[in-house]
């Protein structure tokens, strides 16, 4: 026989015949990447106490994982780094302050971290299946279940090693109980206000607190283009203007909207949580229906809910509406007049 | 100014490096050519030939089997010995006529018609009919058919796709080198036929010299523009290519010519040309053999019904790591099981993939709807939903979604993270339900 008629097993699979390099767990590590300005500045603020409540939830996470997948007898996807990334964000969502607790069970990180990968993901059938943010959903279950230990507030401390630390209030929290004049005075002047928020200088959740460092990480993403800027400017525009309206106690239009939006977890939210591809709309355009919706109903939390808060549940409530924005609007495809003639199809 | 293009898409690399450098050589005549009565879109030809019969090179084997069809010749000279079905690399049985070849090379009477220009239309498109030139590009639709356009669709632009957008092959792309005279003049002959005055040409950008050839043989030839399109994939698909160089989308599930246009392949163009002037029937065509699987990567002039097994060999067999031999491109491709099987008038290239850059694992994630796929679907489609409807048997709905738009070119799928089979997918749905 010749040589070129020998018999071959060639692989026979439908086209195409070559992949991108990109694979789920690269966009998992890349955004654990990105994450990672904000973090060294929780750590360097905080001290020593972040690192434990983020290294717990990220222990924790990836474990329950593991655990679970194992119990239900299907393959581990541990290493896809989308239960590190879940830890990660979780623990960068909650307040350094819960490791002095009991810091030898740190019950509360890792009851969340169960909560949000165990039952918001797996329990929906895993990841890419769940209806909400699952470190969203697991800080919100800490919170409601926790709501003194949630919100104790460690004063930011360059010193690295200290693990006492005095408790005070957020920015957002003085905001809610004495408005923007009350929150100038407590930062000096309003220049140093701003200099405090966007560096991280000041109270809140590990990972929240340093606007500039997470714009870092933002854009880095933006850059490769594992996210893209509609869910990000319409969510930040839409509270910002809501803050200019509707924030200032003078009157209409007489808010501080860049208090608002360097201040509480506004741009963790915008630039990491909201844009979480699983729970948010695909198309750009229904990705800016979900941007303004988070921004405006941050906002309509922090002005007239019962929380100096609104992100995490802003985002969440967006999360239910993501299947509905996603049937309702359709892309153009090529050749139609407009969206809406493609809808259907030929019937 | 940016170059000519469309919205969506994507950036394979190209590997065209591999095979670009080598000149369109002749290869064997095979021993035994099979046939197929089948090689283009529509209806099968009916045999002419009985099994003993003796036929020449060029010699007509099979007629039209309807309106769009077109017919078959003899590729070599030599004996009928057998008419029977044969897989070819669709997988499909297709009734085929088998040649033995008797070395003879012996033509049936071409004629040298210098002066084919001033032929009448009905008579030049009687010539492309005859010769059985179909589209050549990989879709084999019967270019008489598009010649023919009903008179409520006025055609007003002939395009001749040059952008060759797959990855690997190089055919069209050493044709425009090699013959861009002759290109030229298919494409003045397609023009005289639909009567009109607006000629284009259309390459991608990564072969300047291809661009700068073509601009040169179209120099002095009335309304005949060369345009350089992005390089991106899938700028060759027609629809893609009109928006990009003649500025029109063609409409949802229609044709080229709703909005004026018939778009033509440049090998296409030759074989045109060459029936016109010579009454050349399409026996052959020019095959891109390469990949990183191969010995030597070659174009070759290659008669239809050679088998790929002859062309494996021509350029020097497989090397040891060589697991997927493709038919076409890596985008749009079929992959073989057996290299038994016959070059058609479609075949634009053979791929041979080695281990280290094939896919084993038919493994794939969930999607995370990360909206890749919709940014590269050159037809604005959201190919994720296709993929999660098709996966969970939702084929009805999956039309809700636009799944018969689809023309299956692959992007979503290279994009793709979690690597769905998403065209697999769209077959499936497609196959399962009526437009």
């Amino acid at each position: 026989m010749e040589a070129s008629k020998k018999e071959h097993n060639f692989i026979v699979s439908v086209s195409p015949h070559v992949k991108s390099g990109e694979t789920t767990s690269r966009i998992m590590w890349t955004v654990s990447i990105a994450l990672l300005p904000a973090l060294l500045s929780g750590l360097y603020f905080f001290g020593p106490k972040a690192l434990f409540v983020t290294l717990t939830c990220i222990i924790s996470s990836m474990v329950f994982e593991h655990l679970y997948l194992r119990v239900v007898d299907k393959k581990s996807l541990v290493g896809d780094g989308s239960a590190f990334l879940t830890g990660l964000l979780l623990g960068m969502n909650m307040p350094a302050s819960l490791w002095s607790f009991s810091p030898f069970t740190a019950h509360i990180p890792v009851i969340a971290s169960f909560v949000a990968v165990v039952i918001t993901k797996q329990l929906f059938g895993g990841l890419g299946f769940n209806v909400f943010n699952p470190a969203l959903i697991g800080r919100a279950f800490a919170l409601i279940s926790w709501p003194k230990s949630m919100t104790i507030w460690n004063e930011p401390t360059a010193a690295f090693l200290s693990m006492d630390a005095k408790t005070t209030a957020t920015p957002l929290g003085i905001l809610k109980e004495a408005g923007v004049s009350k929150l100038i005075e407590v930062f000096g002047d309003k220049m140093s206000l701003y200099e405090h928020l966007l560096t991280g200088n000041r109270a809140g959740s590990i990972g929240e607190t340093s606007a500039i460092a997470i714009l870092l990480g933002g854009l880095f993403l933006l850059a490769k283009r594992y996210i893209s800027w509609h869910i990000p400017v319409s969510f930040l525009g839409a509270a910002a203007l809501m803050a200019w309206v509707m924030g200032g106690k003078d009157g209409l239009f007489t808010g501080d909207p860049v208090a608002h939006l360097l201040s509480g977890g506004m741009m963790l939210g915008a630039w990491f949580m909201a844009t979480d591809y699983v729970t948010s709309p695909s198309l750009k355009k229904g990705q800016i229906i979900f941007g303004i919706g988070c921004g405006l109903l941050t906002m309509l939390i922090r002005l007239k809910g019962g929380y100096p808060e609104g992100v995490m549940f802003a985002i969440l409530i967006m999360n239910c509406f993501t299947p509905l924005i996603d049937r309702g609007v359709r892309s153009k495809v090529f050749g139609s007049v407009n969206a809406a003639t493609a809808k259907g199809g030929a019937k | 100014m940016g170059l000519a293009t469309f919205k969506g898409g994507i950036h394979p690399p190209d590997k065209k490096a591999l095979a670009a450098g080598s000149s369109i050589t002749d290869a064997k005549p095979p021993k035994i050519a099979i046939i197929p009565l089948s090689q283009h879109a529509g209806a099968p030809c009916k045999p002419l030939v009985a099994i003993g019969q003796d036929v020449k090179k060029g010699e007509l084997i099979g007629e039209p089997g309807g309106f769009v069809s077109a017919p078959v010749h003899a590729s070599i000279s030599g004996k009928v010995v057998a008419i029977a079905e044969f897989p070819n690399a669709m997988g499909r049985m297709v009734n085929s006529i088998v040649i033995e070849n008797d070395g003879k090379e012996e033509w049936t009477a071409l004629k040298d018609n210098p002066d084919y220009m001033n032929l009448p239309v009905d008579e030049l498109k009687e010539k492309v009919k005859a010769a059985g030139i179909v589209g050549l590009g990989g879709a084999a639709f019967p270019t008489a058919v598009k010649l023919s356009p009903p008179k409520e669709k006025p055609i007003n632009a002939v395009l001749i796709n040059g952008a060759e957008c797959e990855p690997y092959l190089t055919a069209d792309y050493r044709l425009m080198l090699e013959k861009p005279k002759e290109i030229v003049e298919g494409l003045k002959v397609l023009m005289k036929i639909l009567s009109v005055s607006k000629g284009y040409i259309g390459i991608e950008n990564n072969k300047p010299d291809a661009i700068k050839i073509m601009q040169d043989a179209a120099r002095g030839a009335e309304g005949i523009e060369v345009i350089a399109c992005e390089v991106k994939y899938p700028q060759g698909a027609e629809k893609m290519l009109i928006k990009a160089v003649v500025g029109r989308e063609v409409p949802p599930r229609g044709l080229p010519m709703d909005v004026g246009v018939v778009v033509q392949n440049v090998g296409t163009a030759l074989a045109i040309y060459e029936a016109a002037r010579y009454g050349k029937p399409l026996i052959d065509r020019v095959v891109t053999v390469t990949g990183e699987g191969i010995q030597s990567p070659k174009n070759l002039m290659v008669r239809i019904g050679t088998k790929i097994a002859d062309l494996i060999e021509e350029a020097g067999g497989f090397r040891d790591d060589a697991v997927k031999v493709v038919a076409g491109g890596p985008m749009m491709g079929f992959a073989l099981s057996t290299l038994d099987i016959p070059v058609t008038k479609g075949t634009s290239g053979i791929l041979v993939m080695p281990e280290s850059i094939v896919e084993h694992s038919a493994e794939f994630g969930a999607c995370i709807r990360c909206g890749r796929c919709i940014d590269a679907c050159a037809m604005g489609l959201q190919p994720f939903m296709l993929s999660i409807l098709g996966e969970i048997g939702h084929y009805e709905e999956a039309k809700e979604f636009n799944l018969f738009d689809c023309f299956e070119c692959g992007s979503c799928a290279y994009v793709c993270p979690a690597k769905r089979p998403i065209v697999q997918l769209v077959r499936l749905s497609k196959s399962m339900v009526k437009p």
